[in-house]
């Protein structure tokens, strides 16, 4: 089987089981589908990033900021159609990512860190800076809606949970791709050891922008879910909490592995609701209650990181091999360079980047 | 080949694996049926609309019980279930129980969104009660007026909760921070005729809408500075300096406890003690008294926080927790010792008791079996004052709460009332005049008449 119609098939198969999920249960729960959907997607962006080309963003919640507010006004004044939206979100994170990333590749380690971070700071507090466009503090309306052929009963939470999982599962396929390709190779190449690289001939900057753009692009179409999902854009969404989530996923999920950036979405998003309902239904006073979901997810992030060092994923794969045999080894990306991916040439083009990349 | 398909299966397991853990994590509901039926006095109790049942109202509500916006809001749940629960102890509402579930969303809007969206969509909440913060509950705003969510009494004074026609379901409940500007311009006018005023506000909406007021008030000329501060960043000495170099011989602050607090030990160390007149979210004389004395400690210095208060002049819409002699103040130490005594009784725990009478009120005027339209058109249709020391303003086209509020200094830690209530609305032009109707006394049940 080639690689990319299995991507294909599993995506398939995930669709269904969503569609089957979101069916059966209630309309909070396909909200949370879609919530898990935008962090998946915005979480995949940067455990690319930083698992594959070595870079840190602390700012990718301010991506997502440019991704939701592109996709407000855009709905807002001049009611284009989503897909539509989709694409220019896209487009515009990625030149912000593009432009970003070139100070960025400038940058290493706790400075990169550093800047990313004011990134993630300042740029949502341009909002309060022009109110009359952005609506400031109260932040902009988005209207969504279900489509006329749906019904007028179909539920908005089970329209925006497909919507959401076909974008996170359309971006995973295209980083997928993307991660196997010659581009994905090169950024590991980086990663590992920016001389040796360069003096394989790959152009060291070329290949962190091109990930900075890759990442920041994810980020732009998770903001641009996030505006239909929540209904609404404004500053206090898109703080450094945020941005700073994101990499918690990314890192318990396991860094570099995009079935990780899933798992830790899965965290991220379940665990609080969870372990606040075992709180609240165990009759504590309120200010032990409403700190055990605080602690339950340090403890899970400790727990993590101290048994899991390579992630959930990683963990998971230990697993595997442990039932597939001694002889099946764990693939890590920073050990083993992936012997059986198939040449570049064999698989569809997943992308502009990865076109000039490969050309 | 073999290697292909062990990867397709474990893509597949994993895909599998996922979508059980959401599935695991659901747990059944579904909504009641509205059925409404006529609201005579010996109907059966029936559940006439979700959240209600024949023995139950459940309501819900997004509360910061974490994070930097907890310390003293986080008493004010506790506080209106504390009165629930002697509501529901004295024979509830027409023999229904209140069960109140808030949830942390930590003052981030995007929690709102979830928690919110937890307790309309899977826990069936008859209403949103109280949610706190401007940005996080403008999060969810548009979301309970399209579910058609009763979104009462929210526990922010921002002007954007009265848009009637867009937000049909959301009513404020506090004065809004427009008319407190009003208020305490007004007073800084007249009493401190051609003296050099500064302003201090907090860099959003809560602070912006309150220089709006004060601006409609305080004469431009008087004006020589206004500072602002974000309420991440905790060095304001730039600000305070700028305030001391202006001249100003008074400061009005739009500012939370917190910066409240750093405002007035910045400017004890430049030597600069102006009259400080502060705006009711950020004056509680017993959080402020905490507050400077833990901040102060942490630089390695001992003050003490009342002598500190002493002589800020600020504004109050309920009665001080120093009144021991008011009704209302009476009637929630009683309750408050009886359901909640490890909390502190202070301006927070009096917030949340008056805010649950309030909606008490307003659930037995919706009537016996009532559906969710009923509590926004009982609300609609106007509600006594109860313990707020002026009217609501409640009408079919004006959603904000409370009209006014009297002047008050803090003297040794007790907010002290100066002079008359005063009433006043958010146009530039409404005068600011003195309330001359009578407040309302407690009722001797504690509990509102219908």
């Amino acid at each position: 089987m080639r690689t990319l119609p299995r991507r294909l098939a599993v995506a398939i198969i995930v669709a269904a089981i969503v569609v089957f999920l979101s069916i059966k249960l209630n309309a909070f729960r396909d909200y949370q589908i879609a919530e898990i959907a935008v962090d998946v997607t915005a979480v995949a962006g940067l455990t690319v990033l930083t698992g594959l080309s070595g870079q840190i963003s602390l700012g990718n919640g301010a991506f997502m900021a440019i991704g939701a507010y592109v996709t407000a006004l855009l709905l807002l004044h001049l009611s284009w159609p989503f897909y539509a939206v989709l694409v220019v979100a896209a487009a515009a994170t990625a030149v912000a990512g593009a432009a970003v990333g070139v100070a960025a590749a400038r940058l290493r380690g706790p400075y990169l860190a550093g800047a990313t971070l004011m990134l993630g700071v300042a740029l949502p507090a341009i909002a309060y800076a022009w109110p009359a466009t952005f609506g400031g503090d109260q932040g902009l309306n988005v209207v969504f809606t279900t489509p006329a052929f749906l019904g007028a009963n179909f539920p908005l939470t089970r329209w925006q949970a497909w919507v959401s999982v076909a974008v996170a599962l359309v971006t995973l396929i295209l980083l997928a791709n993307l991660q196997h390709s010659r581009i994905g190779r090169n950024w590991r190449a980086v990663r590992d050891d920016e001389v040796a690289a360069a003096l394989d001939g790959i152009n060291v900057a070329a290949a962190r922008i091109r990930a900075f753009v890759v990442s920041a692009t994810s980020a732009g179409l998770a903001g641009a879910l996030l505006a239909i999902i929540t209904g609404l854009v404004a500053p206090g969404a898109f703080t450094i909490t945020l941005s700073i989530a994101l990499l918690t996923a990314a890192v318990i999920g396991g860094l570099g592995s995009l079935a990780g950036a899933l798992w830790g979405s899965l965290v991220i998003v379940l665990v609080p609701t969870y372990v606040t309902d075992v709180a609240t239904s165990h009759g504590l006073s309120s200010s032990v209650g409403s700190n055990i979901p605080v602690a339950a997810y340090g403890v899970l992030l400790i727990l993590v990181m101290l048994v899991f060092p390579q992630g959930i994923q990683g963990g998971l794969q230990r697993l595997f091999s442990l039932f597939a045999g001694p002889d099946q080894k764990p693939r890590t990306w920073r050990t083993a360079p992936t012997p059986h991916i198939t040449p570049s040439a064999d698989q569809a083009p997943a992308s502009q980047h990865e076109k000039e990349g490969t050309s | 080949m073999n290697r292909s398909k062990r990867h397709l299966w474990q893509a597949t397991a994993i895909a599998t694996v996922a979508a059980l853990g959401v599935a695991a994590c659901s747990s059944s509901s579904s909504s009641s049926s509205s059925a409404s039926s006529s609201s005579s006095s010996n109907a059966a109790l029936t559940a006439s609309a979700p959240g209600i049942t024949p023995t139950t109202i459940t309501i819900g509500s997004h509360q910061p019980l974490t994070g930097p916006a907890a310390p003293g809001y986080d008493e004010i749940a506790p506080a209106s279930t504390a009165y629930f629960d002697y509501v529901n102890a004295n024979g509830g509402i027409y023999g229904r129980k209140i069960i109140y579930k808030y949830l942390n969303d930590a003052y981030d809007p995007t929690t709102t969104a979830s928690v919110v969206r937890q307790l309309v969509l899977q826990d069936n909440v008859y209403s949103i009660f109280n949610g706190l913060g401007t940005p996080t509950h403008l999060a969810v705003v548009s979301f309970l007026n399209s579910e058609k969510v009763p979104d009462v009494f929210v526990a922010s004074g921002c002007e954007c909760w009265n848009a009637p026609s867009t937000y049909p379901e959301t009513f404020g409940w506090q004065l809004d921070y427009v008319s407190e500007g009003k208020i305490l311009g007004q007073y800084v006018a007249q009493h401190f005729k051609g003296e050099k005023v500064a302003y201090f506000y907090q860099d959003d909406e809560f602070g912006m809408d309150g220089v709006k007021g004060l601006n409609y008030e305080i004469p431009a000329s008087q004006v020589v500075s206004k500072q602002s501060y974000v309420d991440t960043n905790v060095n304001i000495a730039p600000q305070v300096a700028a305030l001391r170099a202006s001249g100003a011989k008074v400061v009005v602050a739009f500012s939370i406890p917190a910066f409240t607090a750093l405002l007035k030990l910045d400017s004890l160390k430049l030597g600069f003690n102006p009259t400080l007149v502060v705006s009711d979210v950020g004056s509680d004389p017993i959080t402020l008294s905490g507050l400077l004395e833990s901040f102060a400690k942490q630089a390695g210095a001992t003050v003490n926080g009342n002598q500190l208060t002493n002589g800020i002049i600020t504004d109050g819409y309920l009665p001080s927790v120093g009144d021991t002699s008011n009704s209302w103040v009476a009637l929630f130490t009683k309750v408050h010792n009886q359901y909640d005594a490890k909390e502190p009784l202070d301006g927070n725990f009096l917030y949340g008791m008056s805010v649950a009478y309030t909606f008490v009120q307003a659930m037995l005027k919706a009537g016996r079996n009532p559906t969710r339209a009923d509590l926004t058109n009982a609300i609609q249709g106007g509600l006594p004052q109860g313990p707020m020391v002026a009217p609501f303003a409640y009408s079919s086209s004006n959603h904000l709460g409370v009209t006014g509020a009297y002047i008050g200094t803090i003297q040794n830690g007790v907010l002290v009332q100066q002079g008359s209530v005063l009433t006043t609305d958010t146009s530039a032009t409404g005068p600011v005049t003195t309330f001359t109707g009578t407040e309302e006394q407690a009722p001797a049940s504690g509990i509102p008449s219908p």
